[in-house]
């Protein structure tokens, strides 16, 4: 049975009550124990400078040359907290709710809201590093609004808040690294993970300089690898975003969490053609100014300018006027879905929608607007060759997020003992959708102030051996890791390993995308075999294991997204009912949205590992509210 | 809009840290001008991989501009020839049909050479560790908005914090130093209230240890700023080398 181990008492008391009775480790003995932190974006990096400064000693592992370079970089638009600086009514309770409901109810109400109580305690100390947010004139700290809110309590740093926060979390792990608490491994790529006598004790690496496979043991392990988007080819995620690391986990026990709850961001540049390589992300944040229209007209290709404002349709606006054009991401995406499906979607693929900043610009002058969205406008003339002051941006929707993850408790311990998941890579904070700006908040909360108390409590309670890494587990562990490499080496096929993940990327973007169906996802699990058993007989990979060799390491992972991509369709399958990003088309209301299953599908999915290509055992974690009332989500 | 164009491609390979390098030449046909940079060498390499060769190895990852991962010399200018933007944000548009493409390494002592165009830059990170932080310890932080910080200096301190720390700057610099580099971290939290009380040991520290990685001195040819993909301003090089001085006199 799992046990999300929620403290009993009051909500609002619960973090309190549990940090104030949880177990403690003085402070001389911190350095007795060894952590292993795995992946170093805001989760992996706040963790790491914040455990090494309690005197844990601390191993970090990322795949990129430097720890800097992780993905939360390139977060956009801002990051949440309850302050209540605009004094327009915000309040804990306030961004705890509006985080439960734009989840769409399939969020543990115990840890939604703990996360809204440290949220302002991330800012304190991002302001402290010296973040520089945006500011008023008058030197305090300006907020703006994002989307599923109808307060103003978004923190930005320009376009690229993620940047600024990553470099914050980074400027202090290298604090930590030059006092020789944390051994840095950049260029690392986890490839396993390592359990033993049923406690988590260390990882297998591979040296992506010289393909060496490397045993590293510790007292527990922390995994802050991001999330899995990149299983569709075309997302907003970097290139090197992959699975690799929790599916290692998953198939040493770790159980997998609401797979199926993927985010399909509305506001991406648009594809180009068959060569593109990945999408990229116009931040939320627009939505603010910009507003979302199609042609009324089916096929009508005058240029946006052309087009008068009667027949014009601001569907957001038209459908949701409470919210306007600043409903959430999962609403969004399926209404500019529907125009296009509808034959409204503009540009040469017709898979487009306008997101129109004239109104604005007319409004607030050219120079506001540039103030506030310069980067981003720069980066879209840049990537469409067209001016976005002049014209209106052309945007639709692209994978993004995923709020599936490996499952953790309370404490964000998974089932494994000793194996802890923070940020994307767990499940445990955004239900069936994302907020915008709460990626941000909940990678740094997990990090800076979750983990430095519950890893303790852990570490206090567990009777641990002494186990070094060439214990006999991680002999066996590097010699499978090894054989997998050399099996991949051994195929040389006709087709490359972005041929088949493109192939895989397209099949679960129509069968398992924004919309989904017990027939087209049964039809996907069907070809999912079919795609995995062909790469395993006709991929082509060059060169050799003891490489620098990129072709090896995409292999592994697109290996990889091919074995998980079963446990997502059938995830998707299992929950026959929509919420959030999981819209099944038998599903809906009469209006065409997401229509829950409370009786049925109130509960957290997470599923235990039997084979590959075996019908993984579901396991339900109800979902127990006790605070908030379920009801439809209504933007109206 | 967008056409089809052909390219010679002449690109530097290199095994690994100790072997030579040298030029190859490739071909690289129908190439569609709103690729960007780097999805027109993925189309070269799946050619490659296709022919059974070794792919030209080369350092992404965000492909937006602003993780800092990627980057090379194209045509003698890092990030190629587009002002302000890396080398994922420049697309295929900016070359010419039947036009050669000369692409190699960053060229550094401070940056050996790991495989083709990717280089190890871990030079960077031993210098941010010597002191590129404010050291403030989670938890201990006061209320935000207890601290007032001008907006002229706080927009000023974005305007060097924004460095990716791609090391275009010494890639293009004839001394391959890394002035600008440390001198965009030295601005960035010298220019805020937070900064001031590590200020002095944080210019010394990491002055040292970007001497002792090896990068050479400034000796004011700007190539840094026009290199550089976030347009960071010289005038940090100023401000560090002021910051240096009065760190040095007290």
């Amino acid at each position: 049975m799992i046990d999300s181990k929620i403290p009993s008492g009051l909500l609002k008391d619960k973090w309190t009550r549990h940090k104030s009775s949880i177990k403690l480790i003085n402070p001389a003995n911190k350095r007795k124990y060894s952590v292993i932190i795995v992946g170093t974006g805001l989760a992996g990096g706040s963790a790491a400078a914040s455990l090494a400064e309690l005197g844990y000693n601390v191993k970090v592992f990322c795949l990129q040359d430097s720890p800097r370079r992780a993905h939360s970089i390139a977060a956009q638009g801002g990051i949440n907290a309850a302050k209540n600086y605009p004094n327009d009514g915000d309040s804990i309770q306030r961004l705890f709710y509006d985080t439960i409901k734009g989840g769409d109810f399939r969020a543990r109400e115990a840890n939604v809201y703990r996360l809204a109580e440290v949220s302002n305690n991330i800012i304190d100390q991002c302001v402290a590093q010296g973040v520089p947010f945006a500011r008023e004139y008058s030197g305090y700290l300006e907020n703006r609004s994002f989307g599923g809110a109808q307060v103003s309590r978004t923190f930005y740093a320009r376009g690229q808040t993620g940047q600024q926060l990553l470099l914050g979390a980074y400027s202090a792990l290298m604090k930590e690294v030059h006092k020789k608490t944390v051994e840095l491994h950049p260029r690392c790529e986890m490839l396993d993970l390592v359990v033993i006598n049923g406690q988590t004790r260390g990882i297998i690496v591979r040296n992506l300089i010289n393909g060496k496979i490397e045993s590293h043991s510790a007292d527990a392990v922390i995994l802050a690898t991001g999330g899995y988007g990149n299983i569709f080819y075309l997302s907003t995620n970097a290139k090197a975003c992959n699975v690799t690391s929790i599916w290692r986990a998953h198939k040493k026990g770790a159980f997998f969490a609401n797979p199926c709850f993927t985010q399909i961001h509305p506001t991406c540049i648009p594809s180009h053609g068959d060569y593109q390589s990945k999408l990229t992300l116009m931040s939320e944040s627009l939505r603010n100014d910009g507003r979302v229209w199609v042609p009324k007209n089916k096929g009508d290709k005058r240029r946006p300018s052309d087009i008068p404002a009667d027949e014009r349709d601001y569907f957001l606006e038209r459908k949701y006027p409470a919210f306007g054009n600043l409903v959430p991401r999962d609403i969004a995406s399926r209404a500019a879905k529907e125009q296009c499906d509808g034959a409204k979607g503009v540009g040469s693929t017709g898979l487009a929608v306008y997101l129109d900043f004239a109104d604005s610009i007319n409004r607030l002058g050219k120079d506001t607007i540039k103030a506030r969205y310069g980067n981003l406008f720069d980066m879209y003339q840049k990537i469409m060759d067209t001016d976005p002051y002049r014209e209106p941006m052309m945007i639709y929707p692209a994978a993004h997020y995923t709020m599936g993850g490996l499952w953790v408790d309370y404490n964000l311990m998974s089932n494994l003992p000793g194996l802890f998941v923070l940020g994307e890579a767990n499940f445990s904070d955004h239900g069936a959708n994302r907020l915008g700006a709460s990626a941000l908040m909940q990678g740094l909360a997990d990090g800076y102030f979750i983990i430095p108390y519950t890893l303790g409590h852990y570490l206090a309670g567990a009777n641990l051996e002494k186990i070094q890494s060439d214990h006999t587990e991680f002999k066996i562990a590097e010699e499978q890791t090894k054989n997998r490499i050399n099996q991949l080496l051994a195929i040389k096929g006709k087709r490359t390993v972005d041929d088949f993940h493109r192939q895989l990327g397209k099949l679960l973007w129509d069968k398992c995308g924004m919309a989904r169906n017990e027939r087209g996802l049964k039809e996907a699990l069907e070809q999912i075999s079919v795609i995995r058993d062909e790469f395993w007989r006709n991929v082509t990979v060059t060169g050799s294991e003891g490489d620098f060799n990129q072709t090896l390491e995409r292999a592994g992972r697109v290996a990889d997204f091919l074995e998980f991509a079963n446990l997502i369709v059938r995830d998707a399958l299992d929950r026959r009912e929509s919420c959030g990003g999981h819209f099944r088309e038998e599903f809906q209301t009469p209006e065409g949205e997401a229509k829950r299953d409370d009786q049925n599908f109130c509960h957290v999915s997470a599923w235990e590992f039997n084979g590959v290509g075996k019908t993984p055992q579901l396991h339900k974690e109800p979902l127990i509210f006790e605070n908030v009332e379920l009801v439809q989500r209504n933007y109206k | 809009m967008s056409k089809k164009i052909n390219l010679t491609l002449k690109i530097w390979r290199q095994k690994n840290a100790q072997s030579k390098g040298h030029f190859e030449i490739y071909k690289a046909e129908a190439i569609d001008t709103d690729m960007s940079f780097l999805e027109m060498l993925d189309v070269v390499n799946e050619n490659l991989t296709k022919e059974g060769k070794d792919p030209i190895a080369f350092d992404h990852d965000c492909r937006e501009g602003i993780c800092g991962m990627c980057g090379a010399v194209v045509n003698g200018q890092p990030h190629g020839p587009v002002r302000g933007t890396t080398l994922c944000q420049l697309h295929m548009r900016h070359f010419e049909n039947n036009q050669t493409i000369v692409i190699e390494p960053w060229r550094s002592r401070g940056f050996p050479v790991i495989k083709d165009l990717a280089v190890d830059r871990s030079a960077f990170d031993r210098i941010i560790a010597s002191g590129g932080y404010i050291s403030v310890k989670t938890g201990s932080a006061p209320e935000a908005s207890t601290l007032a910080v001008a907006k002229d200096k706080s927009e000023s301190a974005f305007d060097a914090a924004a460095c990716i720390g791609c090391g275009a700057c010494v890639a293009a610099c004839p001394n391959a130093s890394a002035m600008l580099f440390v001198a965009a971290k030295v601005s960035h939290l010298a220019l805020l209230p937070q900064g001031q009380i590590e200020k002095k040991d944080r210019v010394k520290n990491m002055v040292q240890q970007m001497d002792t990685e090896g990068f050479g001195n400034c000796s004011n040819e700007y190539e840094c700023e026009a290199a550089c993909p976030k347009e960071i301003s010289v005038s940090t090089i100023a401000r560090m080398n002021r910051e240096h001085l009065s760190a040095k006199i007290k």
